[in-house]
């Protein structure tokens, strides 16, 4: 039972509001370094738009989304209200303003500085001060579920934690310790140059800190994905959960290994050592560990419920999956999304491999494909999942809905194919001009071209998206039933006791991150030579 | 089942995950920071300290080589600040006009010259404050500007550039661009990483010590574009003129030239 849907579809709305505008930006930058269209003249237009683009669909929407779907499982796991409404919506309050304050100076030209803020560009104050609120807000949520769960067990003393709400906790933990290395790069070193405290910036240290975030922030996004992959896809397709601790011990083990990997973000970078880059190279390759064993589970799961709809022989299973159920199709492009995507990700992550495509649209290509595609896809299927439990009233039109699907799927693939393609031929990213008439980039226009039908397509599913949504608001009411989550194979009446809890797993986050990031971020700060002068993107001209 | 903590010694989850995790670190590093250096080939390992030294990232001072470093080769030792020299009273003003007179035969009485010289009438305060600076270092050379520069000091220079920035331009603002403006000046060459002279020199970014260029005498800018490319003059911050200039086509130099010279001042 659902209570605080106010409280949800605020969040929801807000994140899909986000999503929408920034979906179109995407799209216009697309357009406008592309052979279609003129060059716009001024690059400032360019990075103004990439930098609300980046805000929105990096921190806003992904952020808003975690913590609406978070608060739905607290309620829906745990079966009781949420403790403390009344900061939740503080939190919702906070990202909403935070939002709007960070987006108006780059809508101004004032903060042209793209999401990953790149000192030493120092855009308005009031840029990062929004972004502050934003994790600010975030952090409201992090508190509120594990005051939730602290609640949950003293009431059930020894009972197993809910997956759903165990899997979610250990989301907003990664979250709460993810951030940490960005804001302190906000606070101590961007802010006080943005305020006119100081002139100068260790830009070095503050790309080592911002790798802190960087990195974990894509498993905080894939973390409501996971869930659903976990605890809505079986039950939704009429299946069954195939291991719910292999479940818990997938989501343990992004909170461990998810945040000591950010250098290899820094392989170009000089003021990091080879031997770090090279540690973080071999524990972003752990990260396969519980991405082989989620596939695995779920792929088990979901070859349960084939066989429980009548499939059988070794691939009998699959004709009989409910390919006309939005969530078995959601899963299935999701999983084609993720597999394309992470066999590119080999390639970043290597020391050796990254130095052929970085900084190309290569890497542009992969994270659209991992997080708009793998991942928002799934975030779509939550949506699609709740909202007759959130409105009252039936999601009716199927047809839409998978259409919808098809189209993120397509789209998504059409745009982000030519881009790794285009990286390959060493197109660099973050580039408002390419001149094709030069014989050397030439062969790019076309691969760009249909990259600009990919994002075309995209803006369409977009608005099919919300169309849908809009659509539940208005069709006819129902009682739902309660809201479920998955059923186990073997239901857990008793988990090991490491599984139940987080203690173990973060004090090994803590240690590995002491070891990874110890070293090269003592060293940087002991040097006092490191500092440059902050440049101020919108400066009087 | 156990309400106890995760981390007491008798949980059995607890030794395993701790030693898997630290086997992992340890052989990683062990790989990372010995191994694999000890097996470069280009005679770069020079013991097992050393290696774990260098992979740490740890900063060595070389000896200087490089030609910049060679007694007698100055470049430019100013520090460019956004907002620099942007507010000057009416009293530096008039200090300035007053020790311009020495500068009027070849800039013109009113900062303004067909010598051929370049116009300082508006022209960036810190920009004239930078070139002056880099005249007295040595960083910048010439037979006629040097040995006036000698004897200013830092406040005269400050003075001198807040007169010359307070007089009047023809234009307002840096010209509008537009689909005749030459390649070279609206976009560059991006393949060859020449940047578009209008993202630092106005008209689509401006960024301070950068001169006005609107109006420049044509000898003068192409001069100065062919001293940037042979290394000649060499008073830029970091190189960022010699590196755009010596990838520039003679006919770009021409167009570039032609083109900012033919705006009104």
């Amino acid at each position: 039972m659902l209570h605080s849907k106010r409280l949800i579809l605020a969040h929801f709305w807000l994140a899909f509001a986000a999503f929408g505008l920034a979906l179109i930006m995407g799209e216009w930058q697309m357009l406008v370094r592309s052979p279609l269209h003129t060059w716009i003249g001024n690059p400032d237009w360019y990075y103004r738009s990439v930098t609300a683009h980046g805000t929105a669909m990096a921190y806003v929407f992904p952020t808003l989304v975690a913590m609406g779907f978070g608060y739905a499982i607290t309620e829906a796991a745990l079966k009781r209200p949420l403790i403390g409404l009344k900061w939740a919506c503080a939190g919702w309050v906070l990202i909403a303003v935070g939002t709007v304050t960070a987006l108006v100076p780059v809508s101004l030209g004032l903060a042209s500085v793209l999401y990953t803020f790149y000192p030493p560009l120092i855009g308005s104050p009031f840029y990062y001060l929004g972004v502050v609120l934003v994790v600010i807000g975030s952090w409201i949520w992090v508190a509120l579920m594990c005051i939730n769960l602290h609640v949950w067990k003293r009431a059930n003393p020894g009972a197993p934690v809910p997956l759903a709400m165990y899997a979610n906790v250990a989301g907003s933990l990664l979250w709460a310790w993810t951030a940490v290395g960005a804001a302190i790069e906000l606070l101590f070193q961007i802010l006080p140059a943005a305020l006119g405290f100081t002139s100068t910036i260790d830009a070095g240290l503050a790309r080592v800190f911002f790798s802190w975030s960087l990195h974990a922030i894509v498993y905080f996004w894939l973390m409501p994905t996971y869930i659903a992959y976990y605890t809505i896809v079986p039950r939704a397709i009429g299946g069954r959960l195939f291991s719910d601790p292999m479940a818990r011990l997938s989501f343990v083990l992004f909170l461990v290994i998810a945040m000591p990997i950010g250098v290899h973000h820094l392989f170009a970078d000089p003021q990091v050592g080879a031997g770090f880059k090279f540690v973080h190279s071999v524990f972003t390759a752990l990260v396969a560990v519980p991405t082989l064993l989620t596939v695995f589970t779920i792929s088990a799961s979901v070859e349960i419920a084939g066989r429980l709809r009548g499939g059988t022989g070794a691939l009998g299973w699959l004709k009989a999956l409910p390919w006309r159920n939005p969530m078995m199709l959601a899963l299935a492009f999701s999983f084609l999304m993720l597999g394309f995507g992470g066999a590119g990700g080999l390639i970043n992550m290597s020391y050796q491999l990254d130095s052929s495509i970085h900084n190309t649209q290569w890497v542009t290509g992969h994270f659209h494909l991992i997080f708009g595609g793998a991942i928002v896809i799934m975030y779509f299927a939550i949506a699609y999942d709740l909202w007759p439990h959130l409105t009252g009233r039936a999601l009716a039109n199927m047809a839409l809905i998978r259409t919808q699907l098809w189209t993120w799927f397509i789209g998504m693939i059409v745009l982000t194919f030519p881009w790794h393609w285009v990286g390959i031929l060493g197109m660099p990213r973050r580039m408002g001009f390419y001149d094709y008439t030069n014989p050397a980039i030439a062969p790019e226009a076309l691969p760009v071209m249909a990259s600009v039908a990919g994002g075309a397509i995209l803006v369409v599913s977009g608005a099919l998206f919300i169309a849908a949504l809009i659509g539940g608001h208005r069709s006819e009411q129902q009682q739902p039933d309660e809201y479920r989550f998955s059923v186990a194979v073997q239901p857990s009446r008793a988990v090991p006791v490491a599984l139940n809890g987080f203690g173990l797993w973060v004090a090994l986050m803590l240690l590995l991150t002491a070891i990874n990031y110890g070293f090269p971020i003592a060293h940087l700060m002991s040097l006092h030579d490191t500092s440059v002068p902050a440049i101020r993107t919108g400066a009087a001209r | 089942m156990s309400t106890r903590s995760a981390n007491s010694p008798r949980n059995r989850w607890l030794a395993p995950a701790v030693l898997i995790t630290l086997l992992i670190a340890s052989l990683s590093i062990a790989t990372g920071f010995i191994w694999l250096p000890s097996l470069q080939l280009n005679g770069r390992f020079h013991g097992v300290w050393n290696a774990i030294c260098s992979a740490a990232g740890l900063v060595y001072n070389r000896a200087p080589t490089d030609i910049e470093r060679q007694p007698g080769y100055r470049t430019s030792t100013v520090i460019v600040l956004p907002g620099m020299l942007r507010t000057a009273g009416a009293a530096s003003v008039g200090r300035g006009a007053t020790l311009a007179l020495q500068c009027t035969t070849c800039h013109g009485a009113r900062g303004v010259s067909d010598a051929d010289t370049p116009n300082l009438a508006g022209q960036y305060a810190p920009a004239i404050y930078k070139e002056l600076l880099d005249y007295q270092s040595g960083a910048r050379t010439s037979a006629i500007m040097g040995p006036r520069v000698t004897n200013l000091s830092d406040q005269d220079m400050r003075e001198l550039a807040a007169y010359y920035a307070y007089l009047p331009r023809l234009s307002a603002d840096h010209s509008a661009v537009d689909e005749f403006t030459p390649t070279i000046v609206l976009i560059g060459a991006p393949m060859r990483n020449i940047a578009p002279c209008v993202s630092c020199h106005g008209a689509t970014g401006y960024k301070t010590g950068s001169a006005w260029l609107e109006g420049e005498s044509l000898t003068y800018l192409r001069t100065q574009l062919r001293a940037f490319a042979s290394g000649s003059r060499h008073n830029d911050i970091s190189g960022q003129m010699r590196n755009v200039a010596r990838g520039m086509t003679y006919t770009e130099i021409e167009q570039a030239s032609a083109y900012y010279a033919s705006q009104p001042w």
